[in-house]
């Protein structure tokens, strides 16, 4: 119960950052703070009590063990959202270096 | 075996192929490669597309079958309406490479790569019968869609709406991949037709609700419904034309496709109690969505940003199309997308070579420039005309059949709505033109809001040099084609009957179900839909003169006499656009807010 909270407390705090963010990294690690959310509540859902890792090279076929899916799901879902976060930060980069701001509310080129 | 996973297969390896020969290749041959890799993905596409008619193809990767109707692989699941879209996207493709070869003037290949992967991702997004796969495709698009917006990384504004755009969507994603994980915590499933029906064994509790409302709300950034559309504007206006094209045309018609595939493959038995109130909630945000593009469109004097809107109004009226929870609303919908996205992607590119001969697209700066391109003004008028449902292009057909679904579904003024909004797209479309290729009327007034940017304009590459020669028939080419296929989607004589077909096959979920997990043979089904009758022509005749009439209205400067009130009521619509992420994000997520909110009160 208590990883469920985590993860909304993640996703809420994590989109508030982005809301309120005055610098470009910044607001992309919000970003990657709302991303975790999505990592814990994969993690929680597969999560079982006194379940043990899904590897079944030294323990018995019937152990228990917490859902390996979720496992996988997770694993995918960071390199996806490294890729995200790579090119954010690389398009952010090019801000700061081109137009020397990183302050998403100077970015007002486009409006109306 | 099926080609399906070729037509991913082949883009995707003939990108990295691409990639990988980047330092040595020359960038002409790279575009003909990349040309003939879409051509070769559009084929497969086909020919997936007539397979399916037969029956829904279930491809299992790796030979994992279901083993007592319970999923345990990964699948394609391609029924009609999915390849219809996948050859859509495919076709394209084709255009915007062709394009690319002359308007993309670049050293290396990484552009080609990147446009190969993202018509990839969106082919695999059609054919998937797997949540998580929809996801990742989803992701994958979104990524490629990033970079060829911001591609023309040096000029200020395509930088920025890139970063708009990336940032928005992946908190759409990010609401999107909680919902599934809570969809997989509840059903034990990631198959599509497995996870429908082990969700409508419970009940319709708050956490259908609040996976809906998860779903559904990340589903529509991607598709630029109302609240979740701010970014679409900044994306397509800045992206290159080709990009736009492929953004404008199928992009976000792609998100509606999701949500489609799966409400009724996941949600549609759990929520069936509670249909009506579920239509209503769409409808009423395809309609809102609908309003608000319309008038932004007219509201606009920037074309890409117009085209932008227009791609947002219309939007909506697919999703009313699609929320009305019918076969025939749905078929009407894929009819329109498919005919509506091929003109547009033609209007993007009659744009495209505006700016690349004239360096600009603010409507004011091009007034009565574009007389020496007099075909391609015809054809841009044209267009304009099309979108506004002037039959028998595509667009008339779908029209006709989402409002006759409409009055089917008790939702008869509905049309009206639809009238109205196709006029004032239309008409903003047609004002253009004949500003532009015609010189009528007064130019545009200088637009408050882009005047203080000068480098929003010529978003992209373009040589000075080439404004004294003609124009490339690697830019008119894909232009004429798109309109005649247009056209011809529209006079095919059995597409109503097919698309019928395909969307009563598409709402069957229990036989989508029994296809997919049990490998069963589809019952045959039969097609109720009729072609366009004289309603429907009245409609259309409505919505074309509405929209000759918007447009000569606004060339002649109806904007001056305005009531003051409307005036500033539009100037607070358009504040709304601010060009900042953060207020972006925080109306996406006050929209999915308010879509659960919407849903929970509908359940109760």
């Amino acid at each position: 119960m208590l990883a469920y909270l985590v993860a909304v407390w993640l996703l809420l705090i994590g989109l508030y950052g982005v809301i309120t963010s005055r610098h470009l990294v910044h607001l992309v690690l919000c970003l990657g703070v709302m991303q975790a959310s999505t990592y814990v509540l994969l993690l929680a859902i597969g999560w079982r009590i006194d379940a043990q890792a899904p590897i079944y090279v030294d323990i018995p076929p019937r152990a228990r063990v917490v859902d390996p899916v979720v496992q996988a799901l997770t694993l995918t879902d960071v390199v996806v959202e490294a890729t995200v976060v790579a090119v954010l930060l690389a398009l952010s980069v090019q801000a700061h270096k081109r137009f020397g701001t990183c302050d998403p509310d100077a970015l007002g080129a486009l409006r109306g | 075996m099926s080609v399906a996973p070729l037509a991913v297969l082949v883009p995707v390896l003939t990108a990295t192929l691409l990639a990988a020969t980047s330092p040595v290749a020359r960038r002409r041959v790279a575009g003909v490669v990349a040309v003939v890799a879409a051509i070769a993905t559009a084929a497969l596409c086909v020919a997936t597309l007539v397979q399916a008619r037969g029956g829904t193809i279930v491809v299992w990767f790796g030979g994992w079958t279901p083993r007592g109707g319970a999923a345990v692989g990964i699948d394609f699941a391609v029924d009609p309406v999915g390849a219809a879209l996948a050859v859509f996207v495919a076709v394209l493709g084709v255009a915007a490479l062709v394009m690319c070869i002359e308007l993309i003037q670049v050293e290396d290949h990484l552009f080609d790569a990147i446009a190969l992967v993202f018509i990839a991702a969106m082919v695999g997004f059609c054919m998937t019968g797997d949540i998580f796969d929809l996801f990742v495709f989803f992701e994958l698009m979104s990524v490629c869609a990033y970079v060829l917006v911001g591609y023309e990384i040096r000029q200020r504004a395509p930088l920025e709406g890139s970063l708009t755009f990336a940032i928005t969507n992946s908190i759409g994603s990010i609401l999107l991949l909680c919902g599934i994980s809570l969809l997989y915590g509840r059903t034990g499933a990631l198959n599509l037709a497995q996870m429908g029906r082990a969700l409508a064994e419970g009940p319709a509790d708050g956490l259908v609700v609040v996976a809906y409302a998860l779903v559904a709300g990340g589903l529509l950034v991607k598709a630029a419904a109302v609240p979740f559309h701010f970014w679409t504007a900044d994306a397509y206006a800045v992206a290159p034309t080709p990009v736009g094209l492929l953004l404008g045309g199928a992009f976000s018609e792609l998100g509606l496709y999701g949500l489609a595939r799966v409400h009724w493959t996941v949600f549609h038995d759990v929520l069936a109690p509670h249909e009506a109130k579920v239509r209503a909630i769409l409808v009423g945000l395809g309609l809102l969505t609908a309003l608000v593009g319309a008038v932004m469109c007219c509201a606009q004097h920037h074309l890409k940003r117009l085209l932008a809107f227009a791609t947002i109004s219309h939007v909506g009226l697919f999703l009313v199309g699609i929320g009305l929870l019918s076969a025939d609303g749905l078929a009407g919908a894929a009819v329109w997308i498919v005919g509506d996205g091929l003109v547009k992607a033609a209007l993007f590119a009659c744009v495209g070579i505006l700016n690349d001969r004239f360096a600009t697209v603010e409507e004011a700066e091009l007034h009565g420039r574009g007389r020496e391109l007099r075909g391609i003004g015809v054809l841009f008028c044209l267009g304009a005309l099309a979108v506004a449902s002037l039959p028998p292009f595509g667009p008339f057909v779908g029209k006709t059949l989402v409002e006759d679904a409409a009055l089917k579904g008790g939702y008869a003024w509905v049309a009206a709505v639809m009238v109205v909004v196709s006029a004032l797209t239309g008409g903003a479309l047609l004002r253009v033109g004949l500003r532009v290729f015609f010189g009528r009327g007064r130019p545009a007034p200088r637009d408050a809001y882009s005047a203080g940017s000068d480098d929003e304009r010529g978003g992209e590459d373009h040589e000075g040099e080439a404004s004294l020669t003609r124009v490339s028939p690697l830019l008119w080419g894909p232009a004429v084609a798109l309109v005649l296929a247009s056209l011809a989607w529209g006079l095919w004589p059995g597409l109503v009957d097919a698309a019928g077909r395909g969307a009563e096959r598409f709402v069957g979920t229990t036989a989508y179900a029994n296809a997919v997990l049990r490998g069963m043979p589809l019952p045959a089904v039969a097609s109720p839909l009729h072609g366009p009758g004289a309603t429907g022509l009245l409609y259309a005749a409505a919505s074309v003169l509405g929209a000759v009439g918007v447009a000569l209205a606004a060339a002649a400067g109806i904007r001056e006499r305005a009531p003051r009130a409307g005036l500033r009521a539009l100037d607070g619509l358009r504040a709304l656009h601010s060009g900042r992420p953060g207020d972006y994000a925080a109306f996406t997520a006050a929209g999915v807010a308010l879509l659960g909110g919407l849903l929970a009160l509908a359940i109760g």
